[in-house]
């Protein structure tokens, strides 16, 4: 449940130590069968880069385009992404499961 | 996420000191709590602050139970891999768990084993084991392997952790040495606690190479850590 989450918050850190912006992504709820476990984490900064995960893969894209958007509007928002999800994503996750995902600015 | 947030997280990973976040998902206050404190920008009733503090011993990350959107992110120390003898299996095996989550310490008083060259990245310490084991402390988050080969640094590091709550003994060796060693500890009063060391460590998946017997260490440990000791005495071991 941890693997990579110390070199997760030392990354974050060293992001904001240089000045750049960034955003954490944290998986809140999941339904049926989804990848990752409530509290996983994505970090992203700036320029795209990001470590950590909240999906098999299929939902990093998406997540990481609202990461960008929530480090210039500086409000949090939450993202949710399943199979019967039409609305704000056309993104799906292969697996049939749902999950919510928190994204917040990292001050 | 506060910058003050951020750093104490930061702070209380290396410390090994576990925490948990709580966030109102509405706003993104949030509340960061250990046994004892409370800090940030939400403030939590006390129903709420006891059921996030009682997933600081479990490391679970949920929602909390109320009317409010409130998620609880637990932060607790990462499991920890303490290796005595910093031989040819070692040096395989500590890249691995730490790719795999553990916090790592190759324990070799002998200089020539436990050089930066032999473990590059690798936290190594060339203090006597049962020193080395003092210090750092043995916590249901550690498991212990002896593959030195040599009672002097095996056995010391042995008896320390059969009585400890750490979560996996393993020592290296065949049936034979392993006899020996069992006999050896009878006789310093563990002969109870004798049946919590693996050996032959790890599963038997047949491969006889230091990485091979390294990827057999390693699953053991995680089957243990997941199912149990129960569930691992099933699965046959390998020599």
């Amino acid at each position: 449940m941890n693997t990579d989450n110390d070199s997760l918050f030392e990354t974050l850190r060293q992001w904001r130590a240089a000045g750049k912006s960034a955003a954490l992504a944290t998986v809140v709820s999941t339904w049926g069968s989804s990848p990752r476990p409530a509290g996983s984490h994505l970090a992203v900064d700036a320029d795209g880069h990001f470590v950590g995960s909240v999906s098999g893969g299929c939902i990093e894209g998406a997540v990481i385009e609202a990461a960008e958007q929530v480090m210039v509007s500086g409000q949090a928002r939450m993202l949710e992404f399943g199979v019967s999800d039409e609305q704000a994503w056309q993104v799906g996750l292969a697996c049939g499961g749902r999950v919510q995902v928190f994204v917040e600015p990292v001050e | 996420m506060k910058a003050a947030i951020l750093d104490r997280i930061t702070a209380a990973r290396r410390a090994r000191q576990p925490l948990v976040l709580v966030t109102r998902l509405a706003d993104g206050a949030q509340c960061l709590l250990d046994a004892a404190t409370a800090a940030g920008s939400l403030s939590l009733p006390a129903v709420q602050a006891a059921e996030a503090r009682s997933l600081l011993s479990s490391g679970r990350s949920t929602r909390l139970n109320c009317d409010e959107g409130l998620f609880a992110r637990a932060y607790v120390p990462s499991p920890r891999l303490l290796i005595v003898g910093a031989v040819h299996i070692a040096q395989a095996l500590a890249p691995m768990a730490a790719s795999a989550g553990y916090e790592v310490i190759v324990i070799d008083p002998r200089g020539a084993f436990a050089s930066p060259e032999r473990f590059p990245g690798v936290k190594l310490t060339d203090e006597w084991p049962d020193e080395a084991l003092t210090r750092l402390g043995l916590d249901a988050a550690t498991a212990l392997v002896a593959l030195s080969h040599d009672p002097k640094l095996d056995d010391p590091a042995l008896e320390l952790a059969l009585p400890s709550t750490v979560f996996y003994i393993g020592a290296l060796g065949s049936r034979r040495t392993h006899e020996k060693r069992l006999e050896r500890l009878r006789a310093a009063g563990l002969g109870e606690l004798t049946g919590r060391i693996h050996s032959p460590i790890g599963i038997d998946l047949g491969g006889r190479a230091p990485a091979e017997i390294a990827v057999s260490i390693l699953a053991e440990l995680i089957q243990v850590r997941y199912r149990g000791e129960h569930a691992a005495s099933g699965a046959a071991t390998r020599a």
